[in-house]
């Protein structure tokens, strides 16, 4: 009860904020205006070698606000919620709209789009923890890391945190609405060494809820296992085989497409997805399904950064690319409409025909399980692909041994059209929910 | 630099709401005892703005002002860090209760008299974004457009960005330390995209430093950078496929010294070197390059981007050896690390801001000079990959594997550079590819100011360079098998 009338009580105090500054916008003539206030509190505590390591208690907070002069505009944001800090904000905004130019795109949202009624999403589980349970539960996990295998001799240590936050928006369509989330995690990261050689890994969970998290002892013995698995790791020679992105990574795979499927790539052109509304990006047998309403889970949001209701779509049916990720300055731009998607997706999930890990494995035969990889190497003009890969050598469908120092190449359009399968390990750590992938060939260079 | 700067922060960060040295000297006396045996204040104001333009308009001006305190007590290599955006009594006292947890037990310590502490005075300390009006901000914007779309006509857009910072900090440390700095950052973006039957390709470049809007202007600097940015767009539009496999690199003067920072950089890091987490820890007195090969990391160079007066502790920045004639011979510390591993602190502590803790971070990372000419070192290789511009890179600290992507590149044929190549990216192994330097070129270059560093989700500014080098055997990440 306490945390209802908590978190009720924040949201009032952060509205009221909101509507202040909205009508002292109003009064500095803005014609139009939006504006965003969040409250947060936190406490992450990390233990390495048995021993804390850190406290640190987070505390912050935020206006952000957006005036329009008819087709101008201006945005100022601040730390200082305090009468004074909105008057100065507001008068920076102003001065700012004064000299950017007439845009005929640009004004909040059209009212019928916003989120009226909006859904509890059931976000906010605060952890009622001290800093010495959080401390005793890292404690736990990177014991368990640690004791998990002899060749585990270091460790860059453990960590849990745990994380509550209120958020107000509103603008002058009269609307306001808020909500608040928690967000806590357990993670470790271990060192293993072998031969004179070093490896890390980590492992970590995170939820809106405490109860829910993968125990902390698991997690430690999975952040072991990964480094472990990974000692010895080998080269291999320049070659061109079939790859499995595993599900932590796939995930930044299909956080490509979304990258390119975004309002400003799009009026830009500076997508390799320009112009494919309505064309197969993927393979026939793959959809792609936004649930911004699912209870409890990390990507939900009742409305978006501009306060437009949230709503389940397709984006992907058969392969078919079925809609854009638009805010509602790029849907202006694109002549469409806005898809719910000011500050990006929520919840987008990914199913293909439901493989089980193992038998992705079985059906690439030969070829690389890519589970780590580092660098930038995206143009997300042309779709090219370039990045430092980390994994295992697999063959008769089984993992053969590590293998470290090599790249892989290709380009994104092609690799989503050559997506062989998906897995049903389902990665749930995140706002895109998808298992492993199977390509059916990139390049990889070594020795 | 001046005591006028101390003046400054104590006027804007202490005395609007009451605070002097009397209440500093309260609140990090109740910060210490017991087992606490440093602890520290990290006052900061800071300030940006950026202007957006696209499609020919400015169409986006942003403001942003943030302000507060960061309290740390330090208990061996234990950490008890809070913070508070309102600088005021009560909230520094609460703030320095939750970080003393770590491990206050009884009485308050003695904190030593304040000592002032000279740093350096390498940049202005006043407003960057002051020299320009906003109506004369507008219209560099609008020029440097102009002069991009001036240039060819397959240009079919153009991004350009203006953006200044300036932050105000004071540090007051339990050993007496008092000293502020006022740090003004200024940087300009160009990004192109350019368009011939149906293919599209990019290209981008930008620059800036510790200096003011002024510095765009000067022999229209800023126009240069549009030209740099289309340059590159265009060359990328003849570009073929990268290869693949193990192959000799010359890498250009300048911005591909970011292969410093990442595959040697962090691994000289104090904290992973004190923790026996990084490929290099243990190595000091090794050769770790060839000879001839010597790194340094150097804090002290005027209005460069990596540059800062004092560090984040209130230490002096420094010009720090890292790898002499090929010996690995220092690490980048901070307070901490220094004392932990009972070495000098090198003016490394560096943090995002008061709301993050300071860790060992790189300044402005560069290998000094050889005596090969380019032209020379580029002749010398029969068969390779000739590497000038790059985007980021990235490093795995206790494998040692680092990567760093190419953005220009051209082949090497028989001598000569030919073909332009697809972006690709490179991967090595940190403590040996500097072993694998055969040349050092006569042409030592700095980047042109746009570098950030990311290390544990804290961001910081950072400077590169080298001069042009030849690695032998480097795997580039291309498509052709």
């Amino acid at each position: 009860m306490h945390d209802v009338e908590s978190s009720r009580t924040e949201r009032l105090s952060l509205e009221t904020i909101v509507e202040n500054v909205l009508d002292q916008a109003r009064k500095a003539g803005a014609d139009a205006a939006e504006a965003v206030v969040s409250r947060d509190l936190g406490l992450s505590s990390s233990v390495r070698l048995g021993e804390v390591e850190t406290l640190e208690y987070h505390r912050d907070k935020g206006l952000g606000l957006t005036l329009y002069f008819g087709k101008r505009k201006g945005n100022a944001s601040t730390g200082d919620l305090s009468e004074g800090g909105i008057v100065q904000a507001i008068a920076a905004a102003a001065a700012i709209a004064k000299h950017t130019a007439e845009d005929p795109y640009a004004g909040l949202p059209d009212a019928e789009k916003l989120a009226k009624n909006y859904p509890d999403l059931d976000l906010d589980h605060p952890w009622d923890i001290k800093a010495e349970q959080a401390v005793e539960l890292a404690r736990r996990c990177e014991a368990a890391a640690r004791d998990y295998d002899p060749r585990i001799r270091n460790s860059e240590g453990a960590t849990v945190t745990t994380f509550r936050g209120t958020l107000a928006y509103g603008n002058t369509h009269d609307f306001v609405g808020s909500y608040t989330a928690t967000r806590h995690s357990v993670s470790c990261s271990v060192v293993g060494e072998q031969d004179g050689g070093m490896q890390r890994d980590y492992w970590y969970a995170t939820s809106r809820v405490a109860e829910d998290l993968q125990d902390v002892e698991s997690v430690g013995r999975q952040a072991a296992e990964r480094t472990v698995r990974r000692l010895g790791g080998r080269r291999l020679s320049t070659r061109e085989v079939p790859v499995i992105f595993e599900a932590g990574v796939a995930r930044g795979l299909i956080g490509h497409f979304v990258a390119a499927i975004r309002g400003p790539a799009l009026y830009r052109k500076a997508s390799f997805l320009l112009d494919h509304l309505g064309e197969a990006v993927f393979p026939v047998f793959m959809q792609l399904r936004e649930a911004p309403h699912i209870p409890r889970a990390l990507g939900s949001a009742p409305f978006d950064g501009e306060g437009v209701a949230t709503q389940p779509r397709d984006i992907i049916t058969d392969g078919v690319l079925q809609g854009y990720v638009l805010d509602s300055y790029s849907a202006r731009r694109l002549g469409m409409e806005t898809t719910g998607n000011a500050g990006g997706v929520h919840n987008l999930i990914v199913s293909g025909e439901d493989t089980d890990f193992n038998d992705l494995l079985a059906r690439m035969d030969t070829g690389l399980l890519v589970t780590e990889l580092i660098g930038h190497g995206i143009n997300m003009v042309t779709g090219d692909y370039s990045r430092g890969a980390a994994g295992f050598w697999v063959e008769g469908g089984r993992i053969q041994y590590p293998v470290e120092e090599i790249t892989i190449a290709g380009n994104l359009k092609q690799m989503f059209r050559n997506i062989l399968a998906v897995g049903n390990d389902v990665d749930l750590r995140g706002n895109i929910r998808t298992g492993s992938i199977l390509l059916e060939r990139m390049t990889v260079a070594g020795e | 630099m001046s005591e006028n700067v101390l003046d400054l922060a104590r006027e804007h960060l202490l005395r609007p709401t009451g605070l002097g040295e009397s209440e500093l000297e309260r609140v990090l006396s109740g910060l210490l005892g017991g087992a606490i045996d440093y602890g520290d204040l990290y006052f900061e104001l800071s300030r940006h703005e950026s202007w957006a333009l696209e499609d020919g308009i400015v169409r986006e001006g942003s403001w942003h002002v943030d302000q507060g305190v960061g309290v740390r007590a330090i208990s061996g290599d234990k950490t008890g860090f809070a913070y508070s955006d309102e600088i005021v009594l009560p909230a520094l006292l609460d703030a320095a209760h939750a970080a003393r947890a770590i491990a206050r037990h009884g009485e308050n310590g003695r904190i030593r008299a304040w000592q002032a502490c000279q740093g350096h005075n390498l940049y202005a300390p006043a407003d960057p974004s002051a020299d320009l009006s906003a109506d004369e901000k507008v219209s560099l914007l609008q020029r440097v457009d102009a002069e991009a779309r001036r240039l060819d006509t397959r240009v079919s857009q153009v991004m350009v960005s203006l953006a200044a910072s300036h932050d105000l900090v004071l540090v007051a440390g339990s050993d007496g330390t008092l000293v502020a700095d006022a740090r003004p950052l200024v940087r300009l973006n160009v990004n192109v995209i350019v368009e011939q039957d149906g293919r599209r390709e990019s290209g981008s470049f930008g620059g800036g430093g510790r200096t003011s809007y002024g510095f765009f202007l000067e022999d229209d600097r800023a126009l240069t950078y549009a030209r740099e940015a289309v340059r590159q767009a265009l060359v990328n539009l003849e570009a073929i496929p990268a290869p693949a496999g193990s192959m000799n690199v010359v890498l250009g003067p300048g911005w591909p010294g970011v292969l410093l920072h990442e595959a040697i950089g962090h691994g000289l890091e104090g904290d992973f070197n004190r923790k026996g987490t990084s490929a290099f820890s243990g190595k000091i007195g090794q050769q770790v390059a060839a000879r001839g090969v010597t790194v340094v990391d150097n804090g002290t160079l005027p209005q460069r981007r990596g540059s800062l007066n004092v560090d984040d502790e209130g230490i002096p920045t420094q010009c720090t050896t890292l790898i002499e004639d090929g010996v690995l011979v220092g690490y980048m510390q901070d307070r901490m690390n220094a004392r932990l591993m009972n070495m000098p602190a090198t003016g490394n502590g560096r943090r995002e801001s008061y709301a993050h803790l300071p860790m060992p971070r790189m300044t402005n990372t560069y290998m000094l000079a050889g005596d090969q000419a380019p032209e020379e070192i580029i002749a010398s290789v029969d068969k390779g990959l000739y590497a000038v511009n790059f985007g980021g890179g990235q490093v795995d600290i206790t494998s040692g594997k680092f990567v760093f992507s190419a953005s220009e590149a051209y082949l090497i044929e028989n001598g000569k550079v030919t073909r332009p190549v697809k972006g690709a990216t490179l991967i090595g192994n940190g403590p040996d590819v500097l072993t694998r330097v055969s040349a050092v070129g006569n042409d030592l270059k700095l980047d042109e100011g746009v570098g950030t560093c990311g290390k544990d989700g804290q961001s910081v500014p950072v400077g590169v360079g080298q001069p042009t080098l030849r690695i032998d055997g480097l795997t580039v990440g291309g498509t052709q098998a």
